[in-house]
């Protein structure tokens, strides 16, 4: 009875996770620049893949294969945002070019340098609402 | 400027939740799943979502789209690793989730170094 409750809750949390999962990636597919797409992508994937880890947790229990899904939530956790932040410190210092609509660049500002001029239209892969 | 890629994305978009919830897509589980129809349509949504990194990832404008969908897809393919131990009740599926975390971020950083212009070991 009680496996049972556990079993359906932690397939619950898993199709959380799962729906979390689909909207970030939506995000990475419909936002108009890199650094929307990596913030939007990175935090939706990320708490869906702990949720979905979550979830395997609450369905094996305290056992092997739960303790090592909550391992990886703290790996996940600890190694996604970093990945993020190295990735849009290297796209901003290799020059991509932010969406038309930024009004305000802080990480050129805080370096002392010119905000970079926003992309010219056709060049990026966005559409003006 | 409005365009027909909007409503286009959202129709195929919707198209395939559809598919995906209402009929699971034949995927071939290994035997004795407890829930078959149930993990099937978790793959489903899964590979839905890989589907939309990979288109990010071949028509991705810059490099750095291209490395943030790789990115993305190592962490997709730990839930589904995840998803595959929860179902089948082997525990080693999650080994493979947390060496491919790993691996993913390991990519990133290295992807992410190539792209500032720096050497691996700067």
């Amino acid at each position: 009875m009680m496996t049972d409750v556990l079993t359906i809750l932690g397939w619950c949390i898993i199709a959380v996770g799962l729906f979390f999962d689909l909207v970030g990636c939506l995000g990475l597919v419909r936002l108009p620049d890199v650094y929307n797409r990596l913030q939007a992508a990175t935090k939706c994937v990320t708490l869906g893949t702990c949720a979905v880890l979550l979830g395997v947790f609450v369905i094996q229990g305290i056992s092997a294969a739960g303790l090592k899904a909550l391992l990886c939530i703290v790996f996940v956790v600890l190694t996604a945002p970093v990945g993020a932040h190295a990735i849009a410190r290297a796209g901003h210092r290799a020059g991509v070019k932010p969406t038309e609509r930024m009004v305000w660049d802080d990480y050129a500002d805080a370096q002392g340098l010119e905000p970079k001029p926003p992309a010219q239209s056709g060049e990026s892969d966005h559409e003006e609402a | 400027m409005w365009s027909w890629r909007v409503p286009i994305g959202a129709a195929v978009l919707a198209a395939g939740l559809a598919y995906v919830l209402v009929q699971p897509p034949p995927f071939p589980l290994p035997e004795g799943i407890a829930y078959p129809a149930l993990v099937a349509r978790a793959l489903g949504v899964l590979v839905l979502a890989a589907a939309l990194c990979l288109f990010r990832l071949f028509g991705g404008p810059t490099a750095a789209d291209r490395i943030v969908a790789i990115d993305m897809l190592g962490i997709l393919i730990a839930g589904l690793c995840a998803i595959l131990a929860a179902a089948t009740g082997h525990g080693w599926y999650v080994d493979i989730a947390i060496a491919w975390a790993l691996l993913s971020f390991i990519a990133a950083l290295a992807l992410a170094k190539h792209l500032e212009g720096r050497a691996y070991d700067d």
